[in-house]
């Protein structure tokens, strides 16, 4: 069976809610990534959403911008990604999202990219610019590879929508919570709690929320509605400026808190 | 090539070319777009309404001019000129910004969001908006601010709220992912008012839709006057709108050449260029895929062109379907020979045309002298050249350009 699921099944049997941490590989150094993944892992998060660097992110706002211009000017690309990630293999358990435009994977060749990742050890794909219209590109390729293609849903995919996609399967869907891009809120629309319930009413697989969670009290608040959260921008924040005491104190207060809903 | 091109098929895609690689967020809002606009297609009172605006506020039709003194230096082919020059707002693009106005306030709409390069859509844009009262925010490019400031004045001028892009190149493509982010944010009131033929489908094939006015145009006044179809057809290429609105009409006439210019910069063999088809791969980009200028990792890299209006990394899914299948041509002219028929078209025939048309001419040129003395050619003239004035002025007498 396939990471994700297991670890969502888990999830289940002790009542807990997903926590999902998203970074972009090679900020810092493609050097720190296996050892990111590492300290994820051992922080107890559910899975890691890995960032591939793109010149053009077009769903991403600044601190991912950012992120992935320093990881492009360290000369990050898709293949050393996944060269590291092989060679890692071994000491990573927690399941690997790969996150990335479609473009990177379309120049690197799409057979070629689903036989990599899949040496890689890589669990399940993200790709936000692929909706479901156009993803015979890749999705029959990373089925047979075993690789789920996590699709994303939103405040404007009209629920008729949803749940054609939820039908689709795999390990989660991802529920993108605002109507705009990455990047920390302060506030979300009055209309979310309504959003999530009829999302999670309507899909027969695991509600992810992501895009602008960025503390506990959101957290809490959102997993009242779903399964678990991705929280990108905040992480990727913390990471950058090596603030890795407040990321554990971030961590496991989010786990306090899971453990007491 | 046969008399059914019917494309874009109904998923969006010209053979292997365009389609709709946008975030989820977008799909309610492509869709709705695609519906609203084969309603309106079939609507004859929308279609008055567009018909209309272009005859008496761009006032068309534009003439298509016998540029004589142009032939005699060509020595070959006689050369015709498409005045969309002559348009109001000095180019082309308003043909497209006043049709998909339209289209906006039928969807009720009432903010429209746009890119801009060469700040000529941009213009054409905040026209329009002033015209049907809407709301209009422009993203520009940083370096393209520079380039074209009176543009900008021009837009601002016109009451529309221009955004500088400072981020990745500070050029066209960048200035087309803040008019996308800021889309995915605002998707409920605004349209995105998309100035060429890219993007997501349906837009290259609305875009297409209302620059073919020019193509039709040509192909009844050069039948009207000549009682046959001229033996080619040649138009620059950034995004390639005018090319693909001369181009369209001309399609399923076998025996019309048709030929894409796009600009070479400081050289094809350099990395300072914007020519997508001639040096570049297919990939993904701003909602298409099609012909892009991008490194071994799939990572987009920087267009380079004395015109803002070329300078950027793709081009058209349509126009990388018609390379492919051999209909159309596509060759570059350099930012010199540009700058060369800017000066040219000006002296010969007291026309300065916009930058953009100036690589046309450049090829058209060429083309004439390889042509037979008794064939025809027409160059889409797209726009003038007032825009560009000061930094050719700049560039002739050997300062530095804001390239």
């Amino acid at each position: 069976m396939n990471r994700i699921t297991q670890a969502f099944r888990r999830l289940t049997e002790t009542n807990g809610k997903a926590f999902i941490p998203y970074i972009m590989a090679g900020d810092g150094g493609l050097s720190c990534l296996v050892e990111r993944l590492q300290l994820l892992e051992r922080l107890d998060a559910t899975a890691v959403e890995v960032g591939v660097p793109f010149s053009d992110p077009v769903a991403d706002g600044p601190t991912i911008q950012q992120a992935g211009i320093r990881a492009l000017k360290d000369g990050t690309s898709l293949n050393d990604i996944l060269v590291e990630l092989t060679k890692a293999k071994a000491n990573l358990h927690i399941p690997i999202i790969l996150m990335t435009y479609l473009n990177p994977i379309y120049s690197y060749g799409i057979n070629r990219f689903v036989e990599a990742a899949q040496t890689a050890g890589i669990d399940g794909c993200i790709i936000p610019d692929l909706p479901i219209e156009e993803e015979e590109i890749i999705a029959p390729q990373l089925a047979e590879a075993g690789i789920e293609l996590i699709r994303l849903v939103t405040p404007t995919t009209p629920i008729k929508r949803v749940e054609e996609i939820s039908n689709r399967g795999n390990g989660f869907l991802y529920t993108v919570t605002v109507k705009g891009i990455t990047g920390a809120r302060g506030e979300f629309d009055g209309g979310l709690s309504t959003f999530l319930s009829s999302v999670k009413q309507v899909s027969p697989i695991p509600v992810v929320a992501g895009f602008g969670i960025s503390n506990n009290e959101q957290i809490a608040e959102m997993t009242k509605y779903c399964d678990g959260v991705v929280v990108g921008s905040k992480i990727v924040d913390l990471l950058s400026k090596n603030r890795l005491e407040e990321l554990e104190d971030f961590m496991s207060a989010y786990k306090k808190s899971s453990a007491n809903i | 090539m046969k008399s059914t091109y019917t494309l874009p098929d109904e998923t969006g895609h010209f053979g292997i070319f365009g389609g709709r690689f946008v975030p989820e967020t977008l799909m309610k809002a492509v869709m709705e777009l695609e519906s609203a606009y084969r309603e309106a297609k079939a609507d004859p009172e929308f279609q008055k309404q567009f018909q209309d605006l272009l005859k008496e506020y761009v006032g068309r039709e534009t003439p298509l001019y016998y540029a004589e003194n142009l032939t005699k230096y060509a020595g070959g082919a006689h050369i015709y000129l498409k005045r969309e020059d002559l348009n109001h707002t000095g180019a082309h693009k308003i043909n497209n910004a006043i049709g998909q106005a339209l289209l906006a306030v039928r969807m009720g709409k009432r903010k429209v969001v746009a890119e801009t390069g060469a700040g000529q859509h941009g213009v054409a844009t905040a026209t329009v908006c002033a015209l049907l009262n809407l709301e209009c925010i422009v993203f520009m490019g940083e370096e393209d601010i520079k380039r074209q400031a009176l543009n900008v004045f021009r837009m601002e001028l016109l009451g529309a709220k221009v955004v500088s892009v400072t981020s990745g190149s500070a050029t066209l493509k960048d200035a087309v992912n803040e008019a996308l982010r800021y889309w995915v944010a605002n998707v409920d009131d605004t349209h995105y008012l998309l100035g060429s033929v890219m993007g997501p489908h349906p837009f290259p094939m609305i875009v297409r839709d209302f620059q073919s006015v020019i193509g039709k145009e040509t192909r009844e006044q050069f039948l009207g006057r000549n009682e046959k179809l001229p033996d080619a057809v040649v138009a620059c290429i950034g995004g390639g709108s005018n090319a693909m609105g001369m181009f369209y009409p001309f399609i399923k006439d076998e025996q019309v050449r048709l030929y894409g210019v796009e600009a070479a910069g400081q050289g094809i063999q350099t990395p300072f260029h914007a020519a997508s088809l001639t040096k570049g791969k297919p990939g993904v980009l701003h909602g298409a895929l099609m012909y892009l200028l991008q490194d071994e990792d799939g990572q987009i890299q920087e267009a380079h062109s004395i015109s803002a209006g070329l300078d950027y990394p793709g081009v058209g899914p349509e126009h990388s379907y018609l390379k492919d299948s051999g209909r159309a041509q596509y060759h570059s002219i350099t930012d010199q020979e540009a700058l060369d028929a800017f000066q040219l078209l000006s002296k010969l025939e007291g026309i300065i045309p916009a930058l953009e048309s100036a690589h046309a001419v450049a090829f058209a040129i060429k083309l004439a002298a390889e042509m037979e003395p008794g064939q025809n050619l027409v160059v889409c003239l797209s726009g003038r050249g007032d825009k560009d004035v000061d930094a050719v002025k700049t560039r002739l007498q050997g300062g530095v350009t804001n390239e």
